[in-house]
């Protein structure tokens, strides 16, 4: 049978239908969350079913797509989804930030700059920044309809009364366009500022949870904090271990039972951009050659 | 009487042009004041453009209703294409209509008349498509809000012109309010909600 047996990206017409008028609605309120009819996609909850279905109905056969997993482009969430979308809709996919049209990003925002011409479309589990706050989803969407915030600030508030600081380290909230505080999604908050009039539109897409929000180009993206606790990234203090770069965000890879750890870029093709230009860092190995057998 | 056979086509490629299109609208959306053209190719009923046909194939199904502006239900065309192809419902009411099709802007209601939204939900808004003269000429206007990189100058040619300041009130009604699409021919170009208006000289 030559007849393939889905439609193309996958998802059928209607449902592609149902989720481009949201993703209109949410681009034109900023930060705020849509309800859609979220599908049931062939990948379990969690994986990404909210990311897939904003990315399956705006892609074109002309697209190219990228999708990265902490940053990584090859962990196997971010293989399966490239697969996934290679095989139902045939796009060209890429691992360089640069070339891609779509990025799908599951928890980090590329180092390299994005351009007008991109599409940033997260994976969001819980787009609701009040939800740990408050339960009941009849109050939280009362409290975005007054702009009724405050509730957010004792939280910040209570983190530096306990600890001397906002400890809040990931899934840091913002304020969009001044109005709507939103949940970037779980992104360290050393991403936050990349968000902020950044050139590529920016789509939030959570299945199991059923919304999607946006954030268009040129918007402005205010991180939450207070006049005597500003805003700050927070980065390990070292440099990639295998590049050397001493500004892009970094994972922490334990290496034996010793205590011993290493450092390296989260950003995958940042990091082997940087190592094929010759940077190196203090574990580069020299490259690796198959031994000659016989 | 129509038959079906008589009605003008949809689109040939109904998945890649329905795409396509809303690329378009998408982009249009997100980058207020910028003209995007539409190049699915479609029948068009009545006196709708070719871009107001496509939009309308790309977004319209049985969840949304539509209401018709005295242009677009002069003749039963519009209404009987838009059913075969789209299933949407063609209503009265406009207040509870999802999509507005102004085929000509003199007979724009007021805009009260259309959906707001509600704070709590103020998705649940109309969306207006509107038929102009011209994206091209005409006086100047300045666009401002998020999606434009500062300002933005749009030349638009329409009747009535005071159109763009009667959606000011998209400023007091925020979240409220209401997206416009206006159509010349197959160029696009949306004004959400969000975008600050100003005549400009020239």
């Amino acid at each position: 049978m030559n007849a393939p047996a889905y439609n193309f990206a996958y998802l059928d017409e209607q449902t592609k239908r149902m989720i481009r008028r949201a993703i209109l609605k949410a681009i034109a309120i900023p930060g705020y969350q849509v309800p859609f009819a979220s599908r049931e996609m062939p990948m379990p909850y969690g994986w990404g079913t909210g990311g897939v279905q904003v990315t399956a109905a705006i892609l074109g056969p002309q697209d190219v797509l990228k999708v990265i997993d902490q940053g990584s482009d090859d962990t196997t969430n971010a293989i399966s989804i490239r697969k996934f979308f290679g095989k139902t809709a045939g796009v060209a996919t890429t691992t360089a930030t640069n070339d891609a049209t779509v990025i799908q990003t599951r928890h980090r925002i590329p180092e390299a700059p994005l351009h007008g011409g991109q599409i940033l479309v997260y994976q969001v589990p819980i787009p609701e920044p009040l939800r740990f706050l408050e339960p009941r989803e009849t109050e939280t969407r009362r409290m975005h309809a007054l702009g009724e915030y405050g509730l957010m600030h004792v939280k910040l508030y209570e983190d530096i009364a306990r600890f001397g600081h906002i400890a809040t380290s990931y899934a840091y909230p913002v304020k969009v366009n001044a109005r709507y505080v939103m949940d970037p999604s779980p992104t360290p908050k050393f991403d936050n500022p990349k968000m902020d009039n950044c050139p590529a539109l920016q789509l939030f897409g959570a299945g199991r949870e059923k919304r999607i929000y946006a954030i268009p180009p040129h918007t402005s993206v205010v991180s939450l904090d207070f006049e005597d606790h500003p805003f700050t990234r927070y980065r390990f203090d070292a440099p990639c271990a295998l590049c050397g770069a001493g500004d892009s965000y970094l994972d922490e890879i334990v290496t034996d039972d010793k205590g011993g750890r290493m450092f390296v870029c989260s950003d995958t093709d940042y990091c082997e951009g940087r190592q094929s230009a010759g940077h190196r860092g203090s574990e580069s190995a020299v490259p690796h050659k198959e031994r000659a057998h016989g | 009487m129509t038959t079906v056979a008589e009605l003008p086509a949809g689109f040939a490629d109904k998945v890649l042009s329905a795409q396509s299109t809303f690329r378009s609208v998408m982009d249009a959306m997100a980058r207020p004041g910028s003209v995007q053209r539409i190049a699915a190719v479609s029948g068009t009923p009545g006196t709708m453009m070719r871009g107001t046909a496509a939009v309308a194939l790309t977004l319209f199904d049985h969840d949304t209703p539509v209401w018709l502006d005295k242009r677009m239900s002069a003749t039963p065309d519009v209404a009987k294409w838009l059913k075969f192809h789209t299933s949407a419902p063609v209503i009265a009411d406009s207040s509870i209509s999802s999509f507005a099709l102004i085929g000509d802007p003199q007979y724009l209601p007021a805009l009260e008349y259309f959906a707001f939204g509600s704070n709590e939900y103020p998705d649940r808004s109309t969306t207006l498509i509107l038929q102009v003269e011209s994206l091209a000429q005409g006086p100047s206007l300045e666009l401002r809000g998020p999606g434009i990189d500062g300002a933005v100058i749009l030349r638009v040619s329409t009747q009535p012109q005071d159109l763009f300041e009667r959606l000011a009130i998209n400023v007091s009604l925020f979240p409220r309010g209401i997206d416009v699409v206006l159509v010349d021919d197959d160029a696009i170009v949306a004004i959400p909600r969000t975008a600050r208006l100003a005549a400009r000289e020239g």
